[in-house]
């Protein structure tokens, strides 16, 4: 019975898969149907654009990130926080960063499990900059940042996000571990004990994987759907309306401070991360740059207020801000590199 | 049975909690349900992602919301 089971989950998302094809592929077709000869819109005029980007936009993102959550939900149930505790136990300080970092854009993470994970780390003695290499990837490099740069800026910017963002991430967690906080963690971190009997090694069968990459879609896409619609919208109001050169003067890359205000902006604007992508892709068509860009949209998902008042339960203040501080000069020296090159 | 939910008090954590007691009224098991908010008491059970379900002092889900039907297995499994 239950080998059934599997091969009919198994059935069920092959035989998605050309469907998706199908439908994705057919979207520019669809798209025109519906606003040429469905509302008949007459072409070449502002309202006309903004209507076909959000038609166009708002399925095709939607269907990339159905695809990419399932997909990447599967390949996370092969990791978890153990594993990758066990694979860091004993690493030394450059190597160990580097790892974490990679390690943690794979190993299933959201903020609400940080403080249980840095726990577990600090009780396996991972080095703290170590640690926070983990800390500072897992949430910059997700899923969902990824499909909307793939999506709305093409793979060189989506692969220019995840490659500096991993960047950040080891050299970020290196240095604050040769800055020694240890003893800006709260004295309690450091005293439990954890009962290693209690937590069974999970065996799962590929049917429960499949199984919890449905629930993942479930949960993601159910919970950004409405920030990415909201986001489209406004990008296709700013791609229609807002005139060229608009932003020129405060995103753009002669306007040296447009960098760092970028990232403190960023930083309280964490749950709406899903929904300022599109946003600031629209910008960019009018005169914003790409440094600025990309280090407001790194500030917006890395470094977020709800985690570090999360992490103030285990770290002393200084610490905290050492980590913001640190990732927030990492993230601004990405977005100056990107403005002199571009 | 002792059942105690981990987590402290994100929507996963509540749906785990409703979940699970449904799971109980269905297969009409009387358990206490404790609820484990604290991250020192949390981390004792040795998980790294929350929520989790302990049933008997065995952690039996961590990270996940499982379905009703999912949970209802796991109940059986440990009477």
């Amino acid at each position: 019975m239950k080998e059934l089971a599997v091969k009919n989950k198994l059935g069920i998302a092959i035989l998605m898969l050309p469907i998706w094809v199908a439908l994705y592929l057919s979207l520019d077709w669809i798209t025109r149907i519906i606003v040429y000869s469905f509302l008949s819109l007459p072409e070449d005029e502002h309202l006309t654009k903004a209507i076909y980007f959000f038609i166009f936009e708002v399925p095709k993102v939607l269907l990339l990130l159905t695809l990419i959550v399932f997909v990447v939900g599967i390949i996370r149930t092969y990791f978890s926080p153990e594993k990758t505790r066990a694979a860091l136990e004993g690493k030394p300080l450059f190597v160990g960063n580097i790892m974490a970092s990679s390690l943690g854009i794979v190993t299933p993470f959201c903020s609400c499990s940080a403080i249980p994970l840095f726990l577990g780390f600090v009780e396996a003695g991972i080095p703290l900059g170590v640690t926070f290499s983990f800390l500072i990837a897992a949430p910059m490099i997700n899923e969902v940042a990824i499909v909307l740069l793939f999506g709305l800026f093409g793979w060189e910017t989506a692969l220019l996000y995840v490659s500096t963002g991993l960047i950040i991430a080891i050299s970020a967690g290196w240095v604050i571990g040769k800055l020694k906080m240890e003893r800006y963690v709260e004295d309690w971190v450091y005293k439990i004990k954890t009962d290693h009997t209690a937590v069974e090694e999970e065996h799962l069968t590929f049917g429960d994987r499949i199984d919890r990459g449905v629930e993942a879609i479930k949960d993601v896409v159910g919970k950004v759907w409405l920030y990415i619609m909201i986001g489209i919208a406004v990008g296709a109001g700013v791609h229609g309306f807002v005139p060229e050169n608009f932003m020129a003067s405060i995103m753009g890359k002669d306007v040296w401070w447009s960098v760092p205000l970028s990232v403190l902006i960023g930083i309280p604007m964490y749950s709406n991360a899903a929904g300022i992508i599109p946003i600031v892709q629209a910008l960019i068509g009018k005169g914003a740059s790409l440094g600025t860009a990309l280090a407001f949209m790194m500030s917006v998902i890395g470094l977020s207020l709800p985690e570090m008042i999360i992490l103030k339960k285990v770290l002393k203040i200084q610490l905290i801000a050492a980590f913001a501080g640190i990732v927030g000069i990492g993230i601004m020296i990405v977005g100056y590199i990107f403005n002199f090159i571009y | 049975m002792n059942i105690k939910v981990l987590g402290p008090g994100c929507n996963n954590c509540k749906t785990l909690e409703s979940r699970t007691v449904e799971a109980l009224k269905a297969l009409n098991i009387t358990a206490t349900i404790e609820k484990v908010v604290n991250y020192a008491d949390i981390a004792t059970y040795g998980i790294m992602r929350t929520p989790g379900l302990v049933i008997d002092g065995k952690v039996v889900v961590q990270g996940h919301v499982p379905t009703v039907e999912k949970i209802k297995e796991i109940l059986l499994g440990s009477v």
